[in-house]
């Protein structure tokens, strides 16, 4: 395949994941800002931050929901915005067109100006409807991924784009609510607690999938645990990371050749696997999540580098 | 005016019997709830086509029409015999012009129109392509002015396109009027793709000692015709590269993959001859492949078409067309050429100048529709205007009759209407000369224009080649 083209599907997969879960946060943060007692700001402040796309905004004195919406999910300057994401998605695909199934094209080219000529207060009119339609979109384009593409190295490039962008999102949303989850904020019965965990679970499509696990009992650990360290969640660090590392074995066993990037996600497997979530407490979860931030960074630039994109 | 439906009597011509029998049954006002449904079909498909100069959305829609051209099955065996006629002329002359120039020392075409041409090549004299196929595939325009006579409006052999067109609008009529393709009356088109393959693939080079890798080269998703290369490519299984994927080393052409550089056979480029190779042709350029030229004349790649086909396809050297079928080929050419007056001759100038009013001028090396003069669409002002750009550069133009083009009917604003258009078929020349059975039904969509270029306005239909 050229590389060019694994390129391509890398950062298909990478963008359309991004808009997926950029939609999820900002429901969450609508969602937040509308309960009893919360700091609207602070919601919208912490959807900002975990965004990692407007720290400008994450630090503004004030700042008012139609700020973070019109930038995260408007703004064409910003390369992580929906708007963006599905721009560069579709921009991605249609140079590689004949790497995508019609499926996948139509999914990726359907409706994908839709948010051209929309204005923030309009947006945040529509909102929810406007945040169902991204993951309906994303969801269209994997679903056509999955059931109409080829499993060779094309299909396993974009699910490596897709994986990665997701281990990272799930990583960008602890290192921001970490703080949340901290045992000093474990105050039994606090209601604001309560929401603030639940927000966590909620940003990652978590709440329902939380309860069959864990029978309903919220903790700071129970939740950092299934997060990190689960292997059935598929937004988990550890689900992203397992399945990481399948498919770079796929595409060794394609190619016949080992790369340092199946080093990086073996050795993360393993550290997952070993780890207790007692024990990620006890060394910090704070450095814990850095860490990984880093490394799948790192990651990133070490499967383009083995496969000359 | 011939009217392709009609004939003078009012009754229905025996080829468009079944499409006149549609058209009533389904009445206008179904026809255009449907023809709305195409179009979201061909905007959902992103069959799109940007138009250069005009600025605005760079993924148009070349606007389809339901109702499709119809030529019956005798029809197409003539007009597909002087198709293939002209096409063996063409490629005859390109070897010939780029070897002993047996037909100028003959006299038959003036030396200074070849040597003289921007689009000859030097660097190609004596370089043996595969078969000696310069034009791999070529693009014939073809008007119709009565029931009798084709004509030939001008030769495509260097990257005709449009060709994704006449797949995409058979796909959409099947995917919504699939009961008019039931009896099997229509001839099909989808072997197309096959059938270049097999094209490309039997004209690998020298060097090949394996199955040849065939890949388009394109100039990238912000061209025109992207939607077609890319849809070609995807028909026919091959990589769709992009300059920068390839790159030379060691005599041969390699592509850029995901397991290191892999060798590449046969390149079927739609990019400029120009664009090719920076190091040959334009050292400024940052597209082409430094060094590719180079590999081709030494038997290493193929490039379809050859550099330097464009010589055969200039507006000029038509003219001469029927005397190359007459002079390698021995044959009477099989479909005729539109009068035409070369400015460069003295009394052709004083002609043309003379009759500016009535008169088409194109541009030799132009092509879309850029740049022409249609005397009787003109204001006096732009024709002197034009009239002092030919006196400047004689050479430079060609004139012809404002020709009466064939009609077909269309879904109007006011029902059916009639619309004058042209034909575009495509024809293969590999180890042998293959044609498809179809081709594009180009469109002037504006009453009474005679424009069919997307680019000015017109449209696309389905064409339909009636079995025996």
């Amino acid at each position: 395949m050229l590389s060019r083209t694994a390129d391509n599907m890398f950062w298909m997969g990478r963008y359309m994941e991004r808009a997926d879960a950029t939609a999820r946060l900002i429901e969450m943060g609508y969602r937040m800002a509308m309960l009893p007692g919360s700091n609207e700001m602070d919601e919208w402040r912490s959807v900002a931050a975990a965004s990692g796309s407007a720290p400008d905004i994450a630090e503004a004195k004030s700042l008012k929901a139609g700020d973070v919406v019109g930038r995260l999910l408007l703004d064409s300057e910003n390369l992580s915005s929906i708007r963006s994401c599905l721009t560069s998605a579709r921009a991605n695909g249609r140079a590689i067109r004949t790497a995508l199934t019609q499926d996948m094209w139509e999914a990726l080219n359907d409706g994908w100006r839709q948010l051209g000529q929309m204005d923030a207060e309009t947006a945040l009119r529509n909102l929810p409807s406007l945040l169902e339609w991204t993951k309906n979109r994303t969801a269209a384009f994997r679903g056509a991924s999955e059931i109409s593409l080829l499993r060779n190295d094309g299909y396993f490039f974009l699910r490596l784009g897709g994986l990665i962008e997701r281990a990272d999102m799930t990583l960008r949303l602890l290192d921001v609510k970490y703080y949340v989850l901290l045992p000093e904020t474990d105050v039994v019965g606090g209601g604001r607690d309560y929401h603030q965990w639940t927000s966590v679970l909620r940003a990652t499509s978590a709440l329902r999938a939380y309860h069959h696990v864990y029978r309903g009992d919220y903790s700071p650990w129970g939740i950092a645990d299934f997060l990190i360290l689960n292997a059935i969640f598929p937004r988990s660090l550890n689900f992203c990371y397992r399945s990481i590392a399948h498919y770079l074995d796929e595409i060794d066993k394609l190619y016949g050749e080992t790369h340092p990037c199946q080093r990086t996600a073996r050795d993360m497997v393993a550290r997952l696997e070993s780890l207790g979530i007692e024990q990620l407490f006890q060394n910090g979860l704070h450095e814990f999540v850095s860490e990984a931030i880093e490394t799948t960074r790192r990651l990133g630039g070490e499967i383009s580098r083995a496969y000359h994109f | 005016m011939f009217s392709e439906m009609y004939a003078d009597s009012g009754s229905v011509r025996a080829p468009y019997e079944k499409v006149a029998e549609w058209v009533a049954a389904a009445g206008v006002d179904l026809l255009k709830l449907r023809q709305n449904e195409a179009e979201a079909i061909f905007r959902k498909i992103g069959i799109t086509f940007a138009v250069y100069g005009e600025g605005g959305d760079p993924e148009r829609l070349i606007p389809f029409d339901l109702i499709p051209r119809v030529f019956g099955a005798s029809e197409w065996r003539r007009l597909s015999r002087g198709i293939k006629q002209r096409t063996r002329a063409l490629n005859a002359f390109l070897y010939d012009v780029y070897h002993r120039g047996e037909i100028l020392r003959a006299g038959v075409i003036p030396e200074e129109l070849v040597y003289r041409n921007a689009a000859f090549l030097p660097d190609m004299i004596g370089v043996d392509p595969p078969g000696r196929v310069y034009s791999h595939i070529v693009g014939v325009d073809i008007v119709r002015t009565d029931g009798d006579s084709f004509q030939v409006l001008e030769d495509n052999c260097r990257t005709p396109s449009g060709v994704s067109y006449m797949l995409e609008n058979r796909e959409i009529m099947m995917r919504m009027f699939p009961q008019l393709f039931h009896a099997g009356i229509v001839e099909a088109v989808d072997s197309y793709p096959v059938q270049l393959k097999r094209t490309l693939e039997e004209v690998a080079p020298i060097k090949c000692d394996d199955d040849p890798t065939v890949v388009l080269l394109t100039p990238g998703s912000l061209n025109s015709a992207y939607y077609e290369h890319s849809f070609l490519a995807d028909l026919m299984g091959i990589e769709l590269v992009e300059p920068q994927d390839l790159f030379i080393q060691n005599g041969l052409c390699w592509m850029r993959t995901t397991r290191g550089p892999h060798r590449v056979d046969v390149i079927y480029r739609r990019i400029d001859d120009t664009y090719i190779d920076p190091l040959a042709f334009k050292p400024d350029s940052l597209l082409g492949v430094p060094g590719l030229f180079n590999v081709y004349r030494s038997g290493g790649v193929t490039l379809c078409s050859a550099p330097g086909s464009g010589v055969a396809d200039d507006k000029a050297i038509y003219v001469f067309v029927p005397d190359m079928i007459k002079f390698y080929l021995g044959e009477k050419p099989l479909l005729d050429n539109v009068p035409t007056w070369r400015c460069a001759a003295a009394d052709d100038l004083s002609y043309v100048l003379s009759n500016l009013k009535d008169l088409v001028v194109k541009r030799v090396h132009g092509s879309g529709g850029y740049g022409m003069l249609i005397g009787p669409h003109a204001t006096k002002k732009e024709i002197d205007a034009f009239r002092a750009k030919i006196k400047a550069n004689p050479g430079e133009f060609i004139a012809q009759p404002t020709l009466d083009l064939s009609t077909a009917p269309i879904l109007g604003g006011d029902g059916i209407e009639q619309r004058h258009v042209d034909f575009r078929p495509y024809c293969l020349v590999g180890k042998e000369i293959r044609l498809t059975p179809g081709g594009l039904t180009r469109v002037a969509l504006k009453k009474g224009s005679l424009v069919v270029n997307s680019s000015q306005g017109g449209g696309v239909k389905d064409t339909w080649i009636l079995a025996d």
